[in-house]
């Protein structure tokens, strides 16, 4: 059973529910949502089309045909090559609180499935897993997949929700973007396709390497897509940035993504794309 | 100029300037006076560069006498032919490259610069590159590839430029296109970290089969300032992330992201440029013949193996 069409079911349930069980707030512009129609907009918010973060596992539901994905390497996990530590505490307690939390044993799902009967090779990043940070696990998932869709002659599609590299793998974390991007060269030299979704937000060491190399880039309405923070741009040019800036729309707009798109139009996008670079 | 840990040797080095105006023509005990002091001064410089701490090693890689793109140029190649601009947009200074000759074995050399006198280094933006300046370097490659020559780069930058005309103009996209270009160019690459590695910036130039690095250089996903003040909430506590990073070549070299350190001559390679670049094209012409000896086309399949292999634990 989909995990949009269980949370209809416990949103449904007749003891008297609390309040948060029956409405949402929308992140952006604040305004109430019944939880049921938020979720039946796959958490778009119908007055101001603000798309808020989906779990791995949402995404899924959202893309793939229902019960064809089948996920690989889900074994692969979070290392710790610099027995890294900060002001609060090791990385390795981190890593396992968030795999606690998540579910997940990395910040990106792998796997394959169907869009509308074409199979794909797909890589989903997830925000919860310690802000979707790329770390050795995360770039040896994407590498796989894109390994099996080189093997198998698939098309592959990565969705990026990450704030960039996660500086407790230091080094490690950094060469994860030549690695990942050495591995898109391969599927570009077998002439396959890679399709890259960015969502909010793809920033940083993400963007910096396999997001921004796709054959196609399409971005969800507003997702924060840049490479430097805005502080830190601000800080460095001592000027104030425009609200637009490093939007989906921005990036439209300067010639980087090929096109934003709803995400309740992202599967049939796909489907239409994936036609015409020959999958069937 | 000294830095704070050098004290020790900075006070015998102001001794000996002292004795050598005292005694301009020195004899007999005065001599081995001198040559006690000399003795000393290399023993403290020994001494303290053998113990040096990450976030010591990161000043050292910062020092404002390290030697810089200019300075390899002219001490390790007889002939440099430079070569502008990206060809879509401008000519950044903060990433320079041309044609250059080492004994007989042509070659394209590729490197951050950062720039001697404030003038320049605002020319150049202190080593940051812009997007054209990392379009120029593939363009550059890509040239290297058609005409066979092994590409040499110089790494040293503390990151790509966080600009709003950078991020317009696809700051990540310029980054990213080099990373999988020459993950697959078929023709040698050496990358060498010369000073500051600094994340996405020194990687956009990085994709070698043979990545080196000088002794007292640093090579990081992020600056211990940011790190420290993002991790620890306090930019001050930089010389911690420095230790948590393991940013230096020792490090890089037991987690196997770096084949080879070149050692620099005693107190680093701002005391003595001639020593140096020895060390460095020592190392350079013997990895140029071996990657010679290799087809193009496994070469890139060689540098597919390796990168992929980063990060790979069970």
């Amino acid at each position: 059973m989909g995990w949009f069409t269980k949370s209809k079911k416990t949103a449904a349930k007749p003891d008297s529910p609390k309040k948060e069980e029956i409405w949402v707030q929308c992140p952006s512009c604040k305004a109430h949502i019944y939880k049921e129609e938020w979720e039946k907009n796959l958490k778009v918010c119908d007055r101001c089309h603000f798309h808020d973060r989906l779990t791995w596992l949402e995404r899924v539901e959202v893309l793939m045909d229902e019960g064809t994905f089948v996920e690989l390497n889900s074994k692969i996990s979070w290392n710790d090559p610099l027995k890294f530590s900060d002001s609060k505490g090791p990385y390795a307690e981190k890593a396992v609180e968030n795999c606690e939390k998540t579910g997940m044993s990395e910040s990106v799902a792998t796997g394959t499935g169907k869009i509308k009967g074409i199979k794909v090779a797909i890589a989903i990043m997830d925000f919860r897993f310690m802000g979707g940070s790329l770390a050795s696990g995360t770039g040896e998932k994407i590498l796989l997949a894109a390994m099996h869709a080189l093997k198998h002659k698939l098309p592959y599609i990565i969705v990026s929700a990450s704030g960039g590299a996660r500086m407790h793998e230091g080094i490690v974390s950094l060469m994860q973007m030549p690695k990942t991007c050495a591995a898109l060269a391969q599927l570009r030299d077998a002439n396959l396709p890679y399709i890259s979704i960015m969502t909010d937000p793809t920033t940083g060491g993400v963007s910096a390497s396999f997001a921004m190399v796709g054959d196609i880039h399409i971005a969800e309405p507003r997702a924060l897509i840049g490479f430097a923070g805005r502080r830190v741009i601000e800080e460095t040019i001592k000027q104030k940035l425009p609200d637009d800036f490093q939007t989906a729309e921005y990036l439209l707009e300067h010639g980087f993504v090929d096109m934003i798109v709803h995400r309740k139009d992202m599967k049939e996008t796909l489907y239409t794309i994936l036609k015409y670079t020959g999958c069937h | 100029m000294s830095l704070d840990f050098e004290k020790d040797v900075a006070d015998i080095e102001a001794q000996i300037e002292e004795f050598k105006a005292k005694n301009p023509e020195p004899t007999g005990a005065l001599v081995k006076e001198l040559n006690r002091l000399e003795l000393e001064r290399a023993d403290k410089l020994k001494e303290t560069y053998a113990n040096l701490t990450p976030w010591q090693t990161v000043q050292i890689a910062r020092h404002p006498d390290r030697p810089l793109i200019r300075d390899f140029i002219k001490g390790l190649f007889s002939e440099f032919i430079e070569l502008h601009g990206d060809r879509l947009f401008g000519d950044d200074h903060g990433i320079i490259g041309g044609f250059a000759m080492m004994d007989d074995i042509r070659v394209m050399v590729i490197g951050h610069q950062k720039g001697r006198e404030l003038d320049e280094k605002i020319k150049c933006n202190f080593g940051q590159a812009c997007p054209e300046g990392y379009r120029k370097a593939l363009r550059l490659m890509k040239l290297a590839e058609k005409f066979n020559l092994p590409v040499i780069t110089f790494i040293d930058t503390p990151g790509a430029f966080p600009g709003r005309d950078a991020e317009e103009r696809g700051q990540a996209e310029a980054i990213a296109r080099n990373l999988l270009e020459m993950s697959s160019l078929k023709t040698p690459v050496i990358a060498l970290v010369t000073g500051e590695g600094g994340s996405g910036g020194a990687i956009g130039i990085g994709v070698g089969d043979i990545v080196l690095m000088l002794s007292n250089a640093v090579y990081s996903v992020i600056s211990p300032e940011g790190c420290a003040s993002i991790l620890w909430r306090d930019g001050a506590k930089a010389a911690e992330a420095a230790n948590a990073l393991k940013i230096t070549a020792k490090s890089l070299l037991q987690l196997k992201i770096i084949d080879e350190i070149i050692p620099e001559p005693l107190g680093g390679a701002h005391r003595d440029y001639a020593g140096t670049m020895k060390a460095i094209r020592k190392s350079l012409i013997r990895h140029l013949g071996s990657l010679k000896k290799i087809a193009p086309k496994k070469l890139a399949n060689r540098r597919f193996e390796k990168f992929a292999a980063m990060g790979r634990f069970k």
